[in-house]
């Protein structure tokens, strides 16, 4: 055993890199969540997203092009759930589950061509001066630019709930909607958008694993992450700060516990194995003793005319 | 209705069933881990399931599920698949033996192979490769390819089969290079592409300069190619798409002339209950191209290596060998034994860490 192998900052680098999918999967579905509606498609979107940003980029050549399609297809997957239950009124964890299996089957056929191909690398930023900085320099300023987006993505959620009148409005959809709808507010208008952004973070977080953190395409490869997402809203009590903490926990201890592996460490492999859920969880239990901040309307079917 | 089931017990009385029988189709059902797009384990066995639709066209029909997890869902898919009329089922996992065993003894009509473990029944056979022998060839490149002295291995789960190649693998790289040293992760599963990048990175950041690993996917290829300096092999499948580097050679699995013997021995109706465990010299593995990356000497040494293999003049484990905790294992000249091979549960002198139990 030897942790002086551990090198500190290439493994608080490598955490957030482990963590971004995660984040844009779990930021989006706390939007979607805010608004009142319960999508449990997000693996669906994700693999979705993680499949198109990979086509796309392999057949242009630009990785951004890639991320552009991947958000976009799964908004336009996110559509299939909206037209289940806004418009049919169809139960809304039926059609999550739904939206999953259909987007896990529907990637793996547009998939078929793609296997064994290496996409085009989007490459690190690296701003000068202040990237060359000791420790700080590779922790912060040499990643890739979608990383940033992730954190940017949920200071703009945190920004827009809290202090502006359209995430009142927003907020106000998820706690009650017959209010809102009393009010004149459009609900349904407003949850679609919703579900239509949420259904974009997850495609950015699919082709986060397919175009920087693997790189390559293979059937399944979220290989659950959007399942952890969804527990990940509930664990972080619907606050977008505590889902970051919450990612970069996971991610991290996911991180370290093959690292400790690596170097040898006595604790038995399956407590490193089992590590980064059990201690998410915990530390996340712990912080929401402060009451859950769950809408009011989760969950539940809005109809005008009710 | 009525009138079908009539006329087929009519003919079965008059003893033409069995001409109209050996029309049927035979069905052969396959049960993956994996997608078959994983490019490594499913993808092989998938590839043998097509050779025996090429095979025999017509006379069979062939069905598979895949991405099945290890567990009680496997017994309900192999029950499926035997209620659906399959005669052979191939299930292809370790994970797959006591689902395998359970769903067997209440079919006893079908007939069930299981690859990589060691249970068998009157319906059931059991069939595995000997990649330790190619592991044996992939530790000696390792071995002599590294400038860090510090391989890497990416274990699935500790079953002996995968101790069974980190042993191999261990032995001929310190043989041909006494400063190396194995750092083993532990991934449980065979099959996370994102899990398997990252341990890839990991021991990329502590040190390593080779990687090998028993997992199913190319992300470990593809971290290893985005750190540059860093050799991997292909397992399970070539994984030619990264030669020359960082993918310097692979193990193959070869299943198709296995299967496509055990599909006509249900057809012939000579199909018994085997234990079949083949290596290099039949054919079930091989040793994919040992690319440019690899010095010419190292490459002849390493098919020398792969030869001896081959027709049985050299075995894997050859004493002296002693165990992790110096115990003695093999005497000098002494090979190791397939049922202590079989169920292989230490590590050989020299490596670190324990086995996860």
């Amino acid at each position: 055993m030897d942790l002086g192998q551990i090198n500190p900052v290439l493994l608080v680098a490598s955490l957030m890199v482990a963590a971004t999918p995660l984040l844009l999967a779990a930021i989006g579905e706390l939007v979607v969540e805010k608004a009142g509606v319960l999508n449990l498609g997000v693996e669906g979107m994700m693999i979705v997203g993680a499949i198109s940003g990979f086509a796309i980029s392999v057949e242009t050549g630009s990785p951004w092009l890639g991320f552009v399609a991947a958000a976009i297809g799964g908004a336009v997957l996110s559509l299939l759930f909206v037209l289940l239950t806004q418009f049919a009124l169809a139960n809304q964890v039926a059609s999550g589950l739904a939206l999953t299996l259909f987007g896990l089957g529907f990637s793996a056929l547009i998939g078929q061509s793609y296997v064994g191909i290496k996409p085009p690398s989007m490459g690190d930023i690296h701003i000068p001066l202040i990237s060359d900085i000791p420790v700080v320099g590779p922790i912060l300023f040499q990643h890739d630019p979608v990383l940033y987006l992730g954190i940017a993505i949920t200071a703009a959620v945190w920004a827009v709930l809290k202090f502006t009148r359209v995430g009142l409005i927003l907020r106000a959809v998820g706690e009650n909607h017959d209010a809102a709808h009393a009010l004149g507010y459009k609900v349904i208008k407003i949850r679609i958008l919703a579900i239509m952004f949420g259904g974009a973070c997850a495609g950015l977080g699919g082709a986060y694993i397919s175009l920087i953190r693997v790189p390559q395409w293979t059937e399944g490869m979220t290989a659950g992450v959007g399942w952890i997402a969804l527990a990940l809203v509930v664990f972080a009590s619907w606050k977008p700060w505590r889902v970051l903490l919450g990612a970069y926990l996971f991610g991290g201890i996911t991180v370290l516990q093959l690292n400790l592996q690596a170097a040898g460490v006595a604790i038995p492999v399956e407590y490193l194995a089992m590590s980064p859920y059990i201690i998410t969880i915990l530390v996340l239990v712990i912080l929401s003793a402060d009451k859950s901040s769950a809408p009011a309307s989760l969950g539940r079917i809005f109809h005008a005319s009710h | 209705m009525k009138f079908t089931t009539l006329l087929t017990s009519a003919a079965m009385a008059l003893g033409l069933a069995s001409g109209a029988m050996a029309e049927d189709k035979t069905k052969v059902g396959f049960v993956y881990v994996g997608p078959v797009g994983d490019g490594g384990w499913t993808y092989e066995h998938d590839k043998g399931r097509q050779a025996v639709e090429k095979e025999f066209g017509d006379k069979v029909e062939t069905v598979f599920v895949e991405s099945v997890p290890e567990g009680p869902d496997a017994e309900r898919v192999m029950t499926q698949m035997a209620l659906e009329g399959a005669d052979l089922i191939f299930t292809t996992s370790f994970g797959y033996m006591d689902p395998t065993i359970n769903v067997a003894k209440k079919f006893p009509n079908v007939k069930f192979e299981h690859a990589t473990g060691y249970k068998t029944a009157d319906n059931v056979s059991v069939y595995s490769a000997r990649f330790y022998e190619g592991r044996a060839v992939q530790g000696h490149i390792a071995g002599k390819m590294t400038k860090s002295n510090i391989i890497g291995y990416i274990g699935s789960y500790p079953i002996p089969e995968v101790i069974r190649g980190i042993n191999s693998a261990y032995i001929h790289a310190k043989k041909v290079n006494p400063d190396v040293e194995f750092k083993i992760v532990w991934a449980y599963t065979w099959f996370d592409p994102a899990k398997e990048a990252d341990a890839a990175t990991v021991l990329i950041e502590q040190g390593a300069d080779v990687i090998l690993q028993h997992t199913d996917s190319t992300a470990p290829q593809a971290a290893a190619q985005e750190a540059g300096n860093v050799i991997t092999f292909g397992q399970a499948s070539d994984m030619s798409e990264y030669a020359p580097l960082p993918r310097v050679s692979s193990i193959i699995d070869n299943w198709a002339p296995y299967y496509i013997a055990r599909t006509k021995a249900v057809m012939d109706g000579t199909w018994t209950s085997s234990n079949t465990w083949d290596g290099i010299g039949a054919g079930m593995v091989e040793i994919g191209e040992i690319s440019d990356a690899v010095p010419a000497d190292v490459k002849e040494e390493a098919l020398a290596l792969k030869a001896a293999l081959a027709d049985g003049s050299y075995h894997a484990f050859t004493g002296p060998l002693k165990k992790q905790d110096g115990s003695d294992w093999l005497a000098e000249g002494e090979t190791a034994d397939d049922g202590t091979l079989a169920g292989m549960n230490f590590y050989v002198e020299g490596l670190e860490g324990e086995i996860p139990q």
